[in-house]
């Protein structure tokens, strides 16, 4: 099955590498480079899932996840976010805003296809 | 794309080439901050800018990069959080840091070898800053806090890696059983599961691939449909699970959703796990939740399943590079059909660059030869065939300032390669000392920026060395006592004009001319002008410095600066005044490959010499010329002498002219302002040539600076005009009563 997903990363570096971990498996990648860019390219389209970055320019991804929940079409939109900093308080800051799951960067391609497939059927 | 490009060797490439934009957003923010705008934002920039980094080199198992960049962005984080506050010593580590991380980034691009010794040095520094200004704990403790984290993540993987089943206390209580387990998993999901976006049918489907599952749903908690709030979950599982997998793998299925739900897995045979983590049994809910949270085979499991991940948790990576390397080939494999992924920017090979920049050189050409043909054969300026030359001649134009765009780099990334020296400089000789860049979005063909460095590089060290000042002589002297440097970029008539200015105590003129003098540079009795002072710095082999310093005196003097400005196609100028301080001034063609030419003919040789320099051509009458002395003549132009020298005889074509009457002159203006004319024969031509260079096999005679083809497909020499023209000042007999009358009139 074909996922759509959305990755926000404002690192050009990251952004390659979750295309080249996800494309092979058949997803289709949307990205954008920072919060507030993903929520335009949000605009656009359905994704299934969201993986997002937390230190970035403009928007950060609390607050770029703050402003998809918010919106009524993705209360349910799993999103996962890419964080170098496994602590225990950055997951509990990223979940109080409603994010899914966590990847831990740098992530294994595999491992991050499997959590998709988890959160997002 | 071929597919034979390796996906992975291509992200690492951009990879790097992010760094170097990341390395300098960090200097930009550092030097914000040292202009005292310490915003939040500008710290955010900085702090992400290490981070991103650090993401990055992790995901090429770049350990040394990771392991830097983490110490650097422990300390960031601290000044982020507003904890710690920058002062003016943490600045200055934290620009230290910023070329050390430099050097790290180039070195595991390279392959290069890794400075480990700085690297532990500043690294050491870097966590003294931590322990002495972050909420006043003491040092010792902070380092032991933080030590141990390092070690023993290295142990824990080297035993992982080693297959050793790493013995945590809890792992005892799990079952090792080989073959197949059963497993009794209730699952009941909390409200905040479902705000999170997760799904209890997805963890049921994941469940259920482990192994055989035999799920049972406990509805009756489910109201009637009138009271029923959909977003509200109301049904408990209960999931037999036969399986190879052990109970770490079972409850990694529901990482995420721990603490949302109430979990409790069970071993057929086996306690119940949550005694086995110390936890009193009868209050399922909370225990369950907390067989997850906290009990130690979770932790078990979390190694498990997941060392790569659980070796950056801490944020150290220490991501055994097998590992990395595995994965490359397989994703290499995997993505050889991929599309691209899309990017904003196109990496190409310079090679490629230069061949299209060659490429429109021969079109200029052959469009100059075709616009000669057309006019030879008696067109009419209005016919369809010279209007579509012009249209033709513009777009040839357009296309090349587009590919020279192509070539064009900001000097940003060069200025700031000279923050850095100045900074290595001024602490070599201990003056303080403060960079000022202006100008740093100048953009200047990339091949003239990478060989302007060196020249550069010396003479800011020198401005450092020399220009400025000892701190006690500035107090001395009623300066403040940090020195300031400035460096700046600027597009002037065509030309990019790069000024190193210090405000230190000038060109001593009176040593520089005694030097001189002990030297045998000019005779004991000549009694040259500031400027002929001044430009004395530029001869082989002179050097100020009475000891040679560690900076500047590494046996390369300012005429090797002026070797390679000339090199460039440009010049090097000082200006100096006692006290306040000494400019160097470059200035150098916009590019290495197109000149705006006036063709001009002496002694039936057809010559180029570069128009921006040519201010005025005048028709003479032998009253405008006076003689000096045989052989020295002076124009009378504007209210002022002017050096005149016939272009014929410098160049060796011809004796020189005795009546001057009717001939044509040009009028060239120097870089600092001052003049010459030269004497030609006729004009030919204005248009744009493109400069060939002149292979190394050719003597290089002083005055010429390349050849070009011209239109008629002829082969006509580039002159350096300002060359010739101070060689012929140059010359002893000329030398000094030009100067003089020149200074007098």
């Amino acid at each position: 099955m074909t996922l759509n997903i959305l990755a926000v990363d404002d690192s050009r570096t990251m952004r390659d590498m979750i295309c080249l971990a996800l494309l092979p498996a058949g997803f289709t990648v949307h990205t954008a480079d920072d919060g507030l860019h993903g929520i335009e390219v949000l605009d656009g389209i359905l994704p299934d899932a969201i993986i997002t970055d937390i230190n970035m320019p403009r928007m950060d991804g609390f607050g770029f996840i703050d402003a998809v929940r918010s919106q009524e079409k993705h209360r349910a939109t799993p999103i996962l976010v890419l964080t170098t900093q496994a602590a225990p308080d950055l997951k509990q800051r990223a979940r109080e805003a409603g994010a899914t799951g966590w990847i831990v960067k740098p992530f294994d391609p595999d491992k991050l296809v499997k959590a998709l497939h988890m959160v997002a059927g | 794309m071929s597919s034979q490009i390796d996906p992975m060797a291509e992200i690492r490439a951009s990879f790097f080439i992010e760094c170097e934009e990341l390395l300098e957003a960090l200097q930009d923010g550092l030097q914000q901050i040292e202009d005292g705008r310490n915003d939040s934002e500008t710290i955010n920039v900085v702090f992400r800018a290490v981070h991103s980094v650090k993401g990055g080199a992790g995901a090429f198992g770049l350990e040394a990069l990771v392991r830097f960049a983490h110490r650097f962005e422990t300390v960031l984080d601290e000044v982020r959080s507003g904890r710690m506050h920058i002062d003016a010593g943490a600045l200055k580590l934290f620009f230290k840091a910023t070329d050390h991380l430099n050097d790290l980034v180039r070195a595991s691009r390279d392959a290069g070898p890794l400075p480990d010794e700085a690297t532990a040095t500043l690294a050491a520094q870097l966590d003294r800053l931590l322990g002495v200004t972050a909420t006043a704990e003491p040092q010792a403790e902070e380092e032991i806090e933080f030590q141990p984290m390092g070690l023993t993540l290295d142990l824990d993987l080297g035993a992982a890696e080693a297959g050793d089943p790493p013995s945590f206390g809890a792992r005892d209580d799990l079952p090792f059983l080989t073959g197949q387990a059963c497993y009794t998993i209730q699952f009941t999901p909390f409200p905040e599961l479902f705000e999170t976006g997760n799904e209890p049918f997805l963890l049921l489907r994941t469940l259920s691939r482990l192994g055989k599952a035999t799920v049972a749903a406990d509805i009756s908690k489910i109201p009637d449909l009138r009271s029923l709030s959909p977003e509200v979950p109301h049904i408990s599982w209960t999931i037999r699970l036969e399986t190879d997998a052990d109970a770490a793998e079972i409850a990694s299925v529901f990482e995420f959703v721990e603490g949302l739900c109430s979990l409790c897995i069970v071993q057929d045979g086996d306690m119940d796990l949550s005694q086995g983590a110390n936890h009193p049994a009868g209050l399922p809910t909370q225990i369950t939740s907390a067989v997850l949270n906290e009990s130690d085979a979770n932790e078990a499991a979390f190694r498990d399943v997941a060392p790569l991940e659980r070796s950056t948790d801490d944020g150290l990576s220490t991501a055994p590079l097998p590992r990395a390397n595995a994965l490359a080939p397989a994703l290499a494999e995997k993505n050889a059909t991929a599309a691209t992924p899309a990017k904003s920017v196109v990496r190409v090979d310079l090679d490629r660059i230069e061949r299209l920049v060659n490429l429109v050189g021969e079109l200029v050409i052959n469009q100059a030869m075709l616009s000669q043909s057309l006019e030879q054969s008696g067109l009419s300026p209005h016919s369809a065939a010279m209007n579509g030359l012009e249209e033709f001649q513009r777009l040839t134009r357009d296309i090349q300032d587009s590919v020279m765009r192509i070539r064009a780099q900001p000097v940003k990334s060069l200025f700031q390669r000279m923050s850095r020296i100045v900074r290595e400089a001024s602490s070599t000789v201990e003056k303080d000392v403060r960079l000022h860049t202006e100008g740093d979005t100048t953009e200047v063909d990339k091949t003239v920026i990478e060989r302007l460095a060196d020249p550069l590089t010396h003479m800011i060290r020198n401005a450092v060395d020399h220009g400025l000042e000892k701190t006690e002589a500035r107090i001395a002297a009623g300066k403040p006592p940090q020195g300031q440097i400035r460096l700046s970029a600027a597009h002037r008539s065509g030309r990019v004009i790069i000024e190193v200015a210090d405000d230190g105590a000038g060109i001593n003129r009176p040593k520089v001319l005694q030097i001189a003098v002990e030297k045998g540079l000019i005779p004991a009795d000549a009694q040259p002008s500031d400027t002929e002072i001044d430009n004395l710095l530029f001869l082989p082999g002179f050097s100020t410095a009475s000891v040679v310093s560690d900076l500047s005196g590494r046996g390369v003097g300012m005429d090797v600066v002026r070797a390679a400005i000339q090199a460039l196609g440009g010049r090097i100028t000082t200006s100096s005044v006692p006290g306040a301080g000494t400019t160097f001034s470059v200035s150098l063609p916009l590019t290495l490959a197109v000149l705006d030419g006036m063709v001009v003919e002496v002694a039936d040789e057809t010559l180029v010499l570069p128009l921006n320099l040519v201010v005025e051509t005048i028709t003479l009458s032998n009253g405008d010329v006076e003689m000096v002395r045989p052989g020295n003549n002076v124009l009378w132009v504007h209210g002022e002498f002017v050096p005149l020298f016939d272009l014929g005889a410098e160049l060796g074509y011809r004796i020189p002219l005795h009546s001057f009457d009717g001939t044509v002159v040009l009028l060239i203006a120097h870089e600092d302002g001052s003049r010459a004319a030269l004497i030609i024969d006729n004009i030919l031509d204005q248009r744009q040539v493109v400069i060939k260079g002149l292979d190394e096999s050719f003597y290089r005679a002083p005055g010429i600076a390349a050849a070009t083809i011209l239109g008629d497909g002829q082969i006509a020499l580039i002159l350096d005009p300002s060359d010739i023209i101070s060689n012929a000042m140059h010359h002893p007999a000329t030398h000094l009563s030009i100067q003089d009358l020149g200074a007098s009139a």
